[in-house]
């Protein structure tokens, strides 16, 4: 059952994998195995059914308008001419063999509960107090993550791009500013919803490094399609350097280009929206570009982060993602450079 | 008949209008006769060098979407913080009610909020691009009811302390005297 | 207020002059001509076709929109339509199917026929049937004129607050949606009603409640799940219009509201829903079934009892669409046990008719080939469910393409191949000519073909996390192959629908004519001409074992007594059907148009202005008083009683 053949031929075809049985942590190992059982018993289901359809369409074939039809002996008409009795003992051997599968079928779903619930509570055995806190705030449509600690100057405030340490449980606080999001990685977790007003929890945990692409699973409008995020698993080392380097403030630009692509950036309109910590730039409508190009994806895993793609994104990003919040600027040609030059000295 | 294609016809117009979600720029459609002068020497950030773009568009008074736009930019610009969510009035004037001191015209508020006006409000040239400045226009004239009670916008997901644009009753707009500061 | 029928110019003709008695049937029966005559229809003949014709407009409607949205995700990053358009089509496939395609389709079938199954000449309540359709055309052309005219709803058939709500969809789409909403649960509960009651009430002598054909106990299932199920979203959808418009806040969280409530409101309603359609889909596949196997279906009682259970059981695992929102583990466990609880009646019926595939003999014509690929189709799809029933597997799976999955094979094998299955076997009723066999096979074929090779590669796509209602998706995601796969299966399904309705333009012309019963059949529609007369039986009939017209005696007796010079039905006790009293029902009208067109004016008028209420409540109160005002009555009642 862990390599399934029909799987296997399907996938060598196209490309991607089947990533939720692709277990990259304890949950969906977990889940992996409740999908085995499940999807062991739909197909012997599934086969049994189709094989009792076709033995009896093989077998039982030759019916006609002019054959009388059987019912019930006791309604059978006096004059016996529209109907015949059905055969007692046939309809009763039928009854047994219907009443041992509805039988099974009851102990089959009562399987599939046990299972379940316990599932359910693996999962549950699997939160720990140890578990690092992440807040996820879901927006039209990127992801605000918050790394959370206990002492506030080093909540590390960053968008669609999460690492997270192997090896270690995380706890995600799921919380939506606008409408109703929600968040899946299919190797690492289950999913669970961003809802206004309301906070959900959901744990993940990797145990080996890797990259992951996840997204909304909840419509929530134009841009539904376009709301990616990117989950980097790496080694707790790894991890925290990520994390220190992410609570610098962004460094200050020092060749000339650069330092005029700051001053575009905080005279022009993207300070209304972005932040970048250590410039004036505050905003948090936008995501927070404080380390914007040690990021590997714009525009929320839209488009890959090069100079290009960035350059039209600033440019026209209503081409790229029709309908999203950021307005198509038009920048002079050497302050578009400059302003290029500048976010991506943004490490 | 030739009533019955017409009335369609007119029905199919506004509501086009109404519902489109146009996420381009479009070309030119009105060019309000913006001045390059600045009325405020407060400005928004440090001074932009950049010259400006010119205003483009002022079509936004009968597009739904772009009211409603306008209204999130209303908050996430925090234009909200002096005038209040809703335009209520705080430590900038309120803009729900009938008064105005610069004009209600499309093209007085887009000169206002571009330009700047004295005692306080800052200059946005160079902040805001035309597109949302002009949602910001259309918006901020529904909040005293100047527009179409079916482009104006709902009421919010947050605690509405008023009603909302579209129950707004229309405000005849009347000028106001500048106070002076006292 | 219908006229005074005309005074018979003989006494009341005896029964066995039978010549008289058609010629008075006729004359009391038949439908006023001209347009105002069509307009002012209400027969429930007449009704249950305008109700199967329009809802399979919808249908082929919807089904171009499915096209639209698979050639536009047959590859990566493709530039058919924008989101915008995207959106509003999406919305457009899953309301149209649902609430103009698939409920009214089944309501439609269920109108036609179960009064001709009972043996009575109408539903119950005529003018409510008619007013049913009205109110139905006008909430299907409500959503299709706003699509035109560029007011698509975009938030999805669910239309999920806050999204749809007032802030995140400005404009009048949502309001359009919602009202559509209102308009056509208004019509399900016209409809639901009239059946109940003429189910309870209109059955033949005989007929007693463990006599009824298995189809009739599915739409009586069905009508009461309606009931049950429809005020739900009726609130919910009042709720939210009331919450863009006059800015109540039911939905807002920030002011006391909750978003979550209107989840719970729409899938109370939209989980029963589901049964809605695939009940009466059980019922069609339940007369094939008895008629191509030559006998009777296995296990009458359990298979009454499943769908009875099924229709309680519906209403109690709402929950699991829910299963994302974060649920605590109380109610995770409670709501898994409940989904899988309704596989247990779902699985005894399928054993029933496998048993009764096995004890009788398969007379393989066209409608039989449909039930026999709604077996493989259909329990593909319930064993999928079971799945997403399972609390933990639902949380991965859940809004991703493996739901888009599972819920067309359920839908389409469960109700639409039925449904197919059923048209091959009453259009000849309906039509008086048979449909074609040729084109028929090839119209089989194609569209078991096309639907498996369109909805197998989505469960794949799921599990690589493909979501739901993207418009597109970037090519390094890999998705392409299968996608592109889905799309020639799209097309092979709406070539298939071509051949379907090729065959029924040419049936209607030249098919084989069918007479009274070219199947052998059970039911009591059979007895009469096809297709029936505006009366359904010269004699009203009687029964005297469950398939009616197999266990009829020689010598079966005829309802005698039950005017025809009025539009007399006969009305029997609920259980037994043992005959209680006469009944007059009202005859053609314009009235129910009228009351549909105000409620119309009212509920549209109420998106643009709260004036609305006042001008439809004019407007109804002034029809509602037409329709009811009293019946003259007759001369004879008036004349003072003779002293005997």
């Amino acid at each position: 059952m862990k390599r399934l053949p029909i799987v296997l031929w399907l996938c060598t075809g196209c490309g991607g994998g089947l990533r939720m049985l692709d277990a990259r942590g304890p949950h969906v190992e977990r889940l992996r195995s409740l999908w085995d059982l499940l999807f062991l018993i739909s197909a012997v289901v599934l086969t049994a059914v189709v094989l009792a359809m076709l033995g009896a369409l093989l077998r039982r074939r030759g019916g006609s308008k002019a054959q009388v039809p059987e019912v019930e002996a006791h309604s059978v008409p006096p004059d016996g001419a529209g109907a015949r009795p059905v055969d007692p003992a046939r309809e009763r051997r039928m009854g047994r063999v219907v009443g041992l599968c509805a039988g099974l079928t009851v102990a089959v779903l009562f399987v599939i509960t046990v299972a379940n619930a316990s599932t359910g509570a693996a999962l549950a055995r699997l939160r720990s107090p140890e578990a690092l806190e992440i807040q996820v705030v879901g927006h039209q449509w990127w992801w605000e993550f918050r790394v959370q600690d206990p002492d506030p100057s080093r909540i590390l405030v960053t968008a669609n791009e999460l690492h997270v340490p192997v090896g270690r449980p995380v706890i995600l606080k799921l919380n939506s500013r606008d409408v109703i999001h929600s968040f899946w990685v299919p190797e690492l977790t289950n999913k669970r919803d961003l809802i206004p007003g309301q906070q959900n929890t959901l744990e993940l945990q990797a145990d080996r490094p890797g990259t992951f692409f996840g997204q909304c699973y909840e419509f929530c409008g134009i841009q539904h399609a376009k709301m990616g995020f990117v989950v980097v698993a790496e080694s707790p080392e790894q991890f925290e350097a990520w994390r220190n380097h992410q609570l610098q403030p962004a460094p200050q630009p020092t060749a000339p280009m650069a330092q005029r692509g700051q001053q575009v950036f905080l005279q022009g309109p993207c300070a209304l929206c972005h932040a970048i910590s250590g410039t004036g730039a505050a905003a948090s409508t936008g995501p927070n570009l404080t380390h914007v190009a040690s990021r590997s994806t714009l525009a929320a895993g839209a488009l890959p982060f090069d100079r290009g793609h960035l350059a039209g994104w600033i440019l026209n990003s209503q081409s790229l993602k029709p309908g999203n919040n950021m307005p198509a600027l038009t920048l002079p040609p050497d302050d578009l450079q400059a302003l290029l030059v500048y976010l991506e000295s943004l490490k | 008949m030739s009533r019955w294609v017409l009335m369609g016809a007119l029905l199919f117009l506004t509501s086009c209008e109404r519902e489109q979600r146009r996420f381009q720029e479009l070309p030119a459609a009105a060019r309000p006769a913006a001045r390059d002068v600045q009325q405020s020497e407060l400005q928004a950030g440090p001074v932009a060098p950049a010259p400006p773009t010119p205003p483009t568009r002022a079509a936004s008074e009968d597009n739904a979407y772009d009211v409603s736009q306008g209204k999130r930019l209303f908050v996430w610009f925090n234009c909200s913080g002096c005038h209040a969510a809703g335009g209520g009035g705080g430590m900038g004037p309120p803009l729900m009610d009938a008064k105005w001191r610069y004009g209600s015209e499309p093209e007085n508020i887009y000169a206002t909020i571009v330009e700047g006006r004295p005692n306080g409000m800052p200059s946005f040239r160079g902040k805001i691009p035309d597109t949302q400045v002009w949602q910001l226009v259309a918006y901020v004239r529904s909040m005293s009811g100047l527009l179409k009670k079916d482009v104006a916008p709902g009421r919010s997901d947050t605690l509405n302390t008023r009603p909302s644009e579209s129950s707004k009753a229309r405000e005849t707009p009347r000028p106001e005297e500048v106070e002076q500061p006292r | 207020m219908s006229a005074p029928l005309p005074t018979p110019p003989e006494p009341p003709p005896v029964r066995d002059d039978e010549a008289w008695e058609r010629l008075y049937l006729e004359r009391t029966w038949a439908p006023k001509k001209g347009l105002i005559g069509w307009l002012s229809e209400v027969h429930h003949t007449e009704i249950g076709k305008r109700y199967i014709i329009t809802a399979f407009v919808f249908f082929l409607l919807g089904g171009i929109e499915a096209l639209l949205m698979r050639w536009q995700l047959s590859g990566p990053e493709k530039q058919v339509m924008g989101p915008d358009l995207y959106n509003q089509v999406f919305t457009m496939h899953g309301s149209t199917m649902m609430f103009l395609f698939a409920v009214p389709m089944m309501e439609g079938v269920g109108l036609y026929l179960v009064p001709l199954m009972i043996g009575t000449r109408n539903a119950a309540f005529p003018r409510l049937n008619a007013f049913g359709y009205w109110t139905y055309l006008i909430g299907g052309l409500l959503l299709y004129g706003g699509f035109l005219l560029n007011v698509g709803p975009d938030a999805g058939w669910f239309s999920y607050v806050p999204l749809a709500g007032p802030q995140y969809s400005p404009g009048k789409r949502v309001d359009i949606w919602a009202q559509m909403i209102t308009f056509t649960e208004l019509a399900g509960l016209a409809g639901a009603v009239n059946l109940i009651v003429t189910v309870f009430k209109h059955r033949a002598p005989g007929m007693s409640l463990n006599r009824m054909p298995l189809f009739v106990w599915a739409m009586l299932v069905k009508s009461f799940m309606v009931v049950f199920a429809m005020p739900a979203v009726m609130v919910a959808s009042t709720s939210l219009a009331m919450d863009r418009l006059i800015g109540t806040h039911f939905f807002n969280a920030a002011e006391g509201g909750d978003a979550l409530l209107w989840q719970h409101l729409f899938w109370f309603f939209g989980h029963p829903e589901v049964y809605i359609i695939f009940i009466p889909a059980l019922g069609m596949l339940s007369s094939i079934l008895a008629v191509f196997t030559r006998r009777q279906v296995f296990g009458y009682l359990p298979v009454v009892l499943s769908m009875v259970s099924i229709g309680f059981i519906g209403f109690g695992l709402w929950v699991h669409h829910m299963f994302a929102t974060g649920l605590p583990q109380l109610g995770q466990s409670f709501f898994t046990a409940a989904s899988l609880m309704v596989a247990l009646p779902s699985g005894v019926q399928i054993f029933c008719w496998l048993a009764t595939l096995w004890g009788g003999r398969l007379w393989l014509k066209l409608p039989l080939y449909w039930v026999l690929a709604f077996f493989a189709v259909f329990v593909t799809g319930g064993l999928t469910g079971v799945m997403l029933g399972t609390y933990s597997v639902d949380q991965q799976v859940h809004d991703t393409h493996f739901v888009v999955a599972h819920f067309h094979y359920v839908l389409i094998g469960g109700a639409v191949f039925p449904l197919f299955g059923g048209l091959y076997y009453w259009f000849p009723k309906i039509t008086g000519r048979m449909l074609g066999e040729r084109l028929g096979k090839w119209n089989f074929w194609t569209f078991f073909l096309g639907f498996n090779l369109t909805f197998f590669p989505l469960h794949f796509l799921g599990m690589m996390g493909m979501p739901r209602r993207v418009y597109t998706y970037g090519v390094e995601r890999g998705w392409q192959p299968l996608n592109l796969l889905a799309t020639v299966g799209a097309v092979i399904m709406a070539v298939s629908i071509t051949l379907l309705l090729v065959n029924i333009f040419w049936s209607l012309k030249r098919g084989e004519v069918a007479g009274n019963d070219p199947w052998g059949a059970d039911t009591l529609e059979w007895g009469t001409t096809s297709p029936p007369p505006s009366y359904n039986f010269l004699h009203l009939p009687t029964v005297r074992g469950r398939y009616a017209r197999w266990t009829a005696a020689e010598d079966q007796p005829v309802v005698t007594g039950v005017r025809s010079d009025r539009k007399e039905v006969l009305v029997t006790r609920l259980l037994d059907a043992a005959p209680d009293h006469r009944a007059e029902l009202p005859g053609p009208t314009l009235w129910p148009l009228w009351v549909a067109l105000a409620t119309g004016v009212m509920f549209i008028m109420v998106i643009f202005t709260p004036w609305g209420i006042v001008v439809g409540g004019v407007l109804l109160f002034i029809t509602l008083t037409g329709w009811f005002w009293p019946r003259p009555p007759y001369k004879e009642e008036l004349a003072p009683e003779q002293p005997s």
